[in-house]
């Protein structure tokens, strides 16, 4: 992986430079033709480890680098590039929908749609909910986020040990999406999937929940029409933060 | 049955969109494309009306290939458009006369000043509803018939011609037909907004021939039939955005009212059948007319700067590198810590349309950080609404009882709860943050019998967030007088 080196080169030498560097002074440095380099700066810019100067076209480390050990993706851009699809899904489905990111080894809560049936309901932004007990938790939990080291239970079907839960999580990757029965709140489901950005890094979860009878068929089954729903809303959202299409 | 759809283009200041809507009016799909904005002197702000076009041609069939949609699935295609920017092309070769004039651009404010109190400018402003000023387009025609050499004979021969952007997209779209729809008409100071025509004697004010303008239509009905970017579909609808806005919050009934937070934000109240003259600096305009029907007339509060600002804060201050961070910034810490913005980059609009104000930060101290800044910022578009909302309860004689909102501004929680805190009320947001978009759809779609008729259109709208005031009555009545005290400050800065 030659590109990866020299991206990694790329990033060494604007880390360890005076500031700012152009193109032509970076291409020197390196020994590279100008092309390969304009090719791998870009790439860096889209993905936010590589800044360019408006004015001057120079080149720096970007924001996003400075930010690699703590949280990647802003929630409040998280929000408001998901808004677009976390509305159809709330029309289609019929149900509440709650896009989640990890915080801290619980789900934030970061946008939050009514229910379509214009009943009185209140915002939920910025509430905390169970990793192992909702169905936003177990589709970050999936994809790489600590799973808690303790697991409260809820109701009498809250997944109890890390080997269930283990064992749940590995079902959640073989389907590309989660869901919780009655996990958290007796007579309630919800059901989610996994958001993800450039490279297929997850960087929350897009679900529903609401009345176990309307989310799941008779045999307590989650209905494939609801599950169609919520991935197709977890795909465009993904596409739009920078995925490709899987 | 095939499953069939219908098409917004939302060609805005920053961008232009298009958008793929189902039946129950959710969005499908939607294809983006930013345009460049042209600053050739401080206050002047111009678009390139060709790029704009080109974008549209290109828009179209990516959000139809977005959507899985082939063209014979597009039921029909709706038109919302940034308003009161002003185009110029050749008839013949279809190509603009210099860049766009667009609605923040502020050169005709000398000429504006002068005509003002020239014989004839209160029978203008009589006939428009309007004040005159350099936010429509009227002036803009006659700064550039003045500025571009023979013009003005080639005007009047019929061989330039004027229009907002719809205008110019239906002209492209169509391969030539020359029409507007009412509210874009009722933008320019020309309209007699009683008879929805072309007032002679407003033309003959500005200088402005008959000849270079297009017809005028309702907003809703059959336009004609595109031939370019959507061959063979119907052109069913052109709005304003904002009240495309409207119509598309399902605002149909008088005393209903929305409000968009966009790069500008723009309140606007149905009034009916009614055209009510505001005495508290609001604009009169027409809120939509369907075919063969009266026109619904809206009370309009317009605000220049409230997304902008954000803008301005990520690209010129550069404290934060997207615009959706300011809402993290600003949760740094919990009040504005005695700072406020008011951005009257090019003057103030409603309800004081001073057009010498500039913008000012006061209240700096040592202990203000860049999260106080951010708080300001975002306060800023709240306290502006607050203002508004006053002149139009005083306008209507009736108190505003919730607010619906939309636009992007709408996904920052922290300035949708200040904004229900300011104005102590509830601010809901409909399942759909995309209604300038949806409006034209709606519009579009009621024209080809898409939709059946406005009840079926009002059984889409739904409550997905609601945001209720919590903030103390004496708070809210010390911050609001600290804001109009920076709000006097900006007045008078440019000098005559």
């Amino acid at each position: 992986m030659q590109s990866i080196e020299r991206a990694a080169a790329v990033l060494r030498l604007l880390a360890g430079g005076a500031g700012r560097l152009s193109l032509g002074e970076i291409a020197r440095s390196l020994d590279l033709a100008k092309g390969t380099t304009h090719g791998i700066l870009q790439t860096l810019r889209k993905v936010g480890f590589v800044e360019q100067d408006r004015a001057s076209g120079q080149y720096q480390l970007g924001a996003a680098m400075l930010r690699l050990g703590t949280g990647y993706l802003d929630v409040n851009e998280l929000r408001s590039r998901s808004i677009n699809w976390a509305d159809p899904l709330a029309a289609r489905s019929g149900e509440a929908v709650r896009i989640g990111t990890v915080l801290e080894g619980q789900v934030l809560v970061v946008h939050h749609v009514f229910r379509p049936d214009d009943t009185f309901q209140t915002l939920d932004v910025g509430s905390l909910l169970p990793m192992h007990a909702t169905a936003l938790g177990k589709a970050l939990l999936a994809y790489g986020a600590t799973p808690p080291a303790s697991l409260d239970r809820f109701t009498s079907r809250t997944v109890g040990t890390q080997r269930e839960l283990a064992a749940a999580l590995q079902v959640v990757r073989e389907c590309g999406w989660s869901a919780d029965i009655e996990e958290l709140t007796p007579g309630e489901a919800s059901i989610a999937a996994p958001i993800r950005a450039y490279g297929g890094l997850v960087v929350g979860a897009i679900g529903i929940s609401g009345h176990v009878e309307r989310l799941c068929d008779s045999r307590y089954h989650p209905r494939p029409q609801l599950v169609a729903n919520v991935r197709d809303a977890a795909r465009a959202v993904s596409r739009d933060l920078g995925a490709a299409r899987r | 049955m095939t499953e069939r759809y219908v098409v917004a283009i939302d060609q805005g200041t920053t961008s232009t969109r298009c958008i793929v809507f189902d039946r129950r009016g959710q969005l499908v799909s939607l294809a983006q494309q930013e345009h460049k904005q042209y600053y050739p002197k401080p206050g002047w702000v111009e678009h390139d009306a060709a790029e704009i076009w080109r974008n549209v041609e290109r828009l179209g069939p990516e959000a139809l290939r977005r959507a899985g949609a082939t063209i014979d699935q597009v039921a029909a295609v709706g038109i919302a458009n940034q308003r009161e920017t002003t185009v110029l092309w050749d008839r013949t070769t279809g190509q603009p006369v210099g860049h766009a004039v667009v609605w923040q651009d502020t050169r005709t404010d000398t000429m504006v000043s002068e005509l003002d109190t020239a014989p004839g400018a209160e029978g203008v402003r009589h006939r428009s509803a309007l004040p005159l000023a350099t936010y429509f387009s009227g002036p803009r025609i006659r700064w550039m018939l003045d500025h571009h050499p023979g013009l003005q004979e080639r005007a009047e021969r019929g061989e330039v011609l004027f229009g907002t952007m719809e205008t110019w997209l239906i002209w492209k779209l169509t391969g030539g037909l020359h029409v507007t729809d009412v509210t874009n008409a009722s933008r320019t100071l020309l309209l007699d907004v009683h008879t929805l025509d072309w007032s002679s004697e407003s033309l003959a004010f500005f200088g402005i021939p008959r000849a270079m303008l297009p017809e005028v239509r309702p907003s809703i009905g059959v336009f004609g039939t595109a031939t370019a970017a959507f061959p063979g579909v119907r052109i069913g609808a052109a709005l304003g955005d904002q009240q495309a806005a409207l119509f598309g919050q399902t605002c149909f009934a008088p005393g209903e009212a929305k409000c968009t937070y966009g790069t500008g934000s723009f309140l606007l109240l149905n009034t009916g059948s009614e055209l009510v003259r505001s005495t508290h600096g609001l604009l009169s305009t027409v809120a939509y007319q369907i075919k063969g029907e009266p026109a619904a007339y809206a009370l309009e509060g317009s605000i220049a700067i409230t997304g902008s600002l954000v803008q301005w804060f990520r690209d010129q201050l550069e404290l934060i590198t997207s615009a959706p961070e300011i809402e993290t910034l600003a949760r740094t810490v919990t009040d504005n810590g005695g700072c406020y913005i008011v951005p009257a980059f090019s003057g103030l609009y409603a309800p004081y349309w001073r057009s010498e104000a500039r913008g000012v930060i006061v209240g700096l101290t040592s202990y203000i950080t860049k999260g106080h800044l951010a708080r300001a910022v975002l306060e800023a578009s709240a306290w502006q609404t607050r203002e508004v909302v006053d002149a139009m309860n005083a306008d209507s004689g009736l108190a505003l009882k919730t607010l619906r909102v939309d636009g992007g501004m709408t996904a920052d929680n922290l300035l949708m709860q200040f904004i229900a805190d300011v104005l102590d009320v509830p601010v809901v947001r409909p399942l759909a943050a995309e209604t300038v978009s949806l409006g034209a759809a709606y519009g579009a779609g009621l024209a080809v019998g898409y939709w059946p008729d406005l009840e079926g259109l009002r059984q889409n709208w739904h409550r997905a967030a609601q945001w209720l005031p919590t903030m103390e009555a004496g708070k809210r009545e010390t911050e609001y007088a600290n804001w109009q005290r920076a709000v006097a400050r900006t007045f008078d800065w440019i000098q005559a």
